[in-house]
């Protein structure tokens, strides 16, 4: 299964909220492999997770 | 209620007059808090309201334990909760953000679903993590969401609270609900990026 950016950009939100299918994390891990863009995004997405934790530590 | 009272007469012998201070004195604060989460300044300052009560009748479960902004948070966070709730079944929520709408982000991508422009790393995000300002921009950034979208968010991110859940509170289908939480992670990076670490 080759997945776009677009497409992989929408598993990587859901695999915040639910645990990825196998094939799914494979896929996600093949198009990592060959592509920076979403790599940086799946970075990003992680950061705000823990930025949006610590929100209330803050002020 | 109880604005006549001074400090130095506290209702109960066993509440110390700089407890109640030190409580008293985290209102902004929670206030903000809350605002940020619910918004709708009401239901924010009674959720505050209720909390602040509830912590000063709950002094001895304080006593000493972790620090007294994050023991208030931790309180306020399940009033917040609650007033989602309690929202959610009065006023029955529209479903009426079709799932079309995820289409906001397209342009992001070419026709193929890959980037037009590749999104660069971002510099030294731990770094920002000690910063208060870019707190303050991450706040200034979720004020920007839509309302729905914003809830859903921190009901996720926040809160904690399972998708399950918030498909429930907020009325609307399972499907739609990752829609609500894409849009506000794609929006957030959108908006991190050109408010923080493009600066």
């Amino acid at each position: 299964m080759m997945l776009s950016c677009k497409q992989v950009t929408r598993l990587i939100s859901q695999g915040e909220d639910r645990k990825l299918a196998f094939g799914e994390r494979v896929a996600l891990r093949l198009h990592f492999a060959i592509c920076q863009g979403c790599r940086n995004v799946n970075a990003q997405l992680h950061f705000l997770r823990t930025a949006v934790k610590r929100l209330s530590e803050y002020g | 209620m109880g604005a006549q009272e001074t400090v130095s007469s506290p209702p109960t012998p066993k509440m110390p007059a700089d407890f109640r201070t030190q409580v008293e004195s985290l209102r902004p604060y929670l206030l903000r808090y809350a605002t940020l989460q619910l918004r709708d300044p009401a239901s924010a300052e009674d959720a505050v309201q209720e909390a602040l009560l509830a912590a000063l009748t709950a002094e001895a479960s304080f006593a000493g334990r972790s620090n007294l902004r994050t023991w208030l948070t931790g309180i306020l966070k399940h009033k917040i909760v609650d007033a989602i709730r309690k929202a959610s079944r009065e006023v029955p929520l529209r479903g009426d953000e079709g799932d079309a709408e995820i289409g906001e982000f397209d342009a992001l991508f070419n026709d193929n679903g890959h980037w037009q422009e590749r999104p660069p790393a971002w510099d030294n995000p731990d770094g920002a993590l000690q910063q208060k300002q870019f707190f303050a921009a991450l706040e200034e950034c979720l004020r920007g969401l839509p309302e729905r979208t914003a809830r859903a968010f921190m009901m996720r991110e926040h809160l904690g609270l399972e998708t399950g859940e918030i498909c429930k509170e907020l009325g609307v289908t399972p499907t739609h609900c990752w829609v609500l939480l894409y849009r506000a992670r794609m929006a957030l990076r959108l908006c991190l990026e050109a408010n923080w670490f493009r600066k």
